[in-house]
């Protein structure tokens, strides 16, 4: 035990007098998950809570496009800006450059009209089906082209090009809805519409039922910090590669090993010490970050962290996840023959298998083999327990099934650590 | 220790760099190991001390077979090597320390040690001085102080002297002579000549993996006519560059 401790101290020693190594394990890691949490959550409150600015030029003079108009703003995703009847296609490009606006819709002189008339074809046709009379009065035919065009800057996400079109599609419905209800009320009663009935009929407002699909069945809506925070942290924990495979490779080529082999001590005990030292410093990287959701993230504008309620399988999941970290670590430093080889191929490597473990891209939206793929990276394992206790509100039952891959993924690590250094004649 | 018949090769290389290689060095003795660069005395050294093992051969010492699993042999020799070896980034006190407890000392008799070898190597005023900032001579005395930590019966010492200054080198010197006159053998390899003829009784001088001379400085003085070590080496290796 003494030897133990002893090479314990020796390795605390020399790792607190490695600042670069600090700064790489610390500092780093710290301003890597406020930098992407603060980015991601502007993202999410451009999209949740801010509107994206729509540039409309309305060249129609009739109720129809004042109508669609309101509706769009009733939509809540955009906020209208109008632009000169006037302005040609070109004009309207320019002024999205202009005014940076990423969408822009141009509503023709005819579009009154040509909802009016289709209005009143859809209302001919209940009537009839009704066994009732249509209206005889012939209205001009339009070729069917779309109603209005939407220009978007290529910029603009996909995802977030959808939303807006379903936008769009939902306010032009609730107008062509309107117009279609007045002619058949007016053709059945031969007067106008009631307002209240209108907005009864129309504005009916259901809300969606929401049932948030947690281990707890709590409504805690996720936010970029119970995302990012973990995220970061696993990546985090497997960056100590930098130092501590680049430690094992210099007492590996330094002249203190070959003293080291012929002393009656076996090396086993110099790889323990480091375990254990390296596993306090995961654990060490893992309180620092939580802390900083918890007690950081809130006073400068971002969400809080809330950590989940079974903090068990919280320490758990993180000196698991750390002893992965550890073990990966020092098999690099352990095959590794100089600092360079094991600090390039593991930086490499760790960024190779957080995007494979679903840290950059999540893995639920990967295809099918790369799917499978992503279950080699210990990182996709860390990080779905860490999801199960962080956002599902799971405990430690729900995580096992997490925690044992990764747990065999790191006895693989040890055991190619053990053959490795005995084929070297190093224990 | 004794060495019968070795034979040694390095893995990925066909020719055989120590050959049918055969020596016996008394205990208590203070026995010198000479030869040009490149000659084989390192790696001699290393499978000595079991660092390597041979392909072919045994080597013993003490009694016991070197390059077994068991450490148990390690306590009984002290190693010093050519390289500085010990951690940069620590005090010489605290190197002291872990290799102490790495050598099988307590605690209570590793701080004693400790305490004493850093009062003889003259490294009290800078014991907590990080070695990494230390002089050529005084990261020698370090080096030094590891290898006889645990005060072994066997000090093999690979050039314990090189890049110092006289004070250093007549510090080692008269420190390894008094180690001697108490009972350890010593084994030792040096390029320093003269040094060497003040420390040894016994001597070997390796070429191309073999032992072409052995015995006492007088005895080979005798046998080649030649009055110096330095003399004795350069007629029996030649004038030629080995490296």
């Amino acid at each position: 035990m003494y030897k133990l401790w002893v090479t314990i101290k020796k390795d605390c020693k020399i790792l607190l007098r490695d600042r670069t190594g600090i700064l790489l394990m610390f500092v780093m890691p710290i301003i890597l998950v406020v930098v992407v949490t603060s980015i991601q959550n502007s993202t999410f409150q451009l999209i949740g809570k801010s509107k994206l600015p729509l540039l409309v030029c309305n060249k129609d003079t009739g109720q129809a496009s004042l109508q669609l108009i309101s509706a769009i703003n009733r939509v809540g995703l955009l906020k209208v800006s109008p632009l000169p009847k006037n302005e040609s296609p070109e004009d309207i490009k320019q002024a999205m450059k202009d005014k940076d606006a990423q969408l822009a819709i141009m509503i023709p002189a005819d579009f009154s009209e040509r909802e009016g008339a289709k209005a009143q074809n859809s209302a001919n046709k209940s009537l009839k089906s009704f066994g009732l009379q249509p209206d005889s009065t012939r209205h001009k035919a339009f070729l069917p082209e779309p109603p209005f065009t939407l220009y978007f800057s290529p910029i603009l996400q996909e995802s977030l090009r959808f939303s807006v079109q379903g936008g769009l599609t939902s306010a032009l419905q609730l107008v062509e809805g309107r117009e279609t209800l007045r002619k058949l009320y007016y053709a059945i009663n031969e007067k106008q519409l009631p307002p209240d009935l209108e907005n009864e009929m129309l504005n009916t407002q259901s809300a969606i039922g929401m049932v948030s699909v947690s281990k707890t069945g709590g409504l805690g809506l996720p936010n970029t910090t119970q995302h990012n925070v973990p995220a970061w942290t696993i990546f985090a924990m497997f960056f100590i590669i930098m130092s501590l495979s680049a430690s094992v490779v210099r007492e590996k080529t330094s002249g203190s090993f070959i003293r080291l082999k012929t002393l009656p001590t076996n090396y086993n005990v110099g790889m323990l010490s480091k375990q254990i030292t390296y596993l306090g410093v995961t654990l060490l990287q893992a309180m620092v970050i939580f802390s900083m959701g918890i007690y950081l993230f809130p006073l400068i504008g971002l969400p809080g962290l809330n950590l989940p309620s079974d903090l068990t399988a919280l320490v758990i999941a993180t000196v698991i996840t750390g002893w992965c970290a550890v073990s990966y670590a020092i098999m690099v430093g352990v095959f590794a023959t100089t600092q360079v080889q094991g600090n390039g191929f593991g930086a490499v490597s760790i960024v190779i298998l957080s995007v494979m473990g679903g840290l950059m891209v999540p893995s639920f939206a990967m295809q099918g083999g790369l799917r499978t793929v992503s279950n080699l990276s210990p990182l996709h394992w860390s990080l779905q327990a860490y999801y199960d206790l962080f956002l599902l509100g799971g405990k430690l039952s729900d995580v096992f099934v997490n925690l044992i891959p990764l747990f065999i993924i790191t006895l693989v690590f040890q055991l190619v650590i053990f053959f490795q250094l005995k084929r070297k004649n190093l224990i | 220790m004794s060495i019968e018949h070795i034979d040694f090769r390095y893995p990925g290389t066909d020719a055989a760099l120590l050959s049918g290689l055969n020596l016996n060095i008394e205990k208590g003795e203070s026995f010198g190991l000479f030869g040009p660069n490149g000659a084989g005395k390192t790696t001699l050294m290393n499978l000595m001390t079991g660092v390597l093992n041979p392909s072919v051969g045994e080597i013993r010492l003490l009694g016991h077979k070197m390059g077994t699993s068991s450490k148990k042999v390690n306590r009984l020799f002290g190693f010093v090597p050519q390289d500085f070896s010990f951690y940069r980034e620590l005090s010489a006190m605290e190197n002291l320390e872990f290799y102490g407890a790495w050598a099988g000392l307590d605690r209570k008799r590793t701080k004693k040690r400790t305490a004493e070898l850093l009062s003889i190597l003259g490294l009290e005023d800078v014991k907590d001085k990080e070695v990494g900032k230390f002089s050529g001579g005084m990261k020698r005395r370090v080096n030094l102080a590891i290898g006889v930590i645990h005060n072994p019966s066997v000090l093999f010492l690979d050039e314990p002297t090189v890049g110092v200054d006289v004070q250093t080198r007549h510090a080692i010197i008269s420190y390894l002579k008094e180690l001697n006159d108490n009972g350890t053998t010593l084994i030792y390899t040096s390029h320093q000549l003269t040094e060497a003829e003040t420390l040894c009784r016994q001597m070997a001088l390796i070429d191309s993996g073999k032992i072409i001379a052995e015995g006492t400085l007088e005895e080979l003085s005798k046998k080649y006519k030649k009055k110096s070590l330095e003399e004795l080496f350069i007629s029996l290796t030649g004038k030629e560059f080995r490296d």
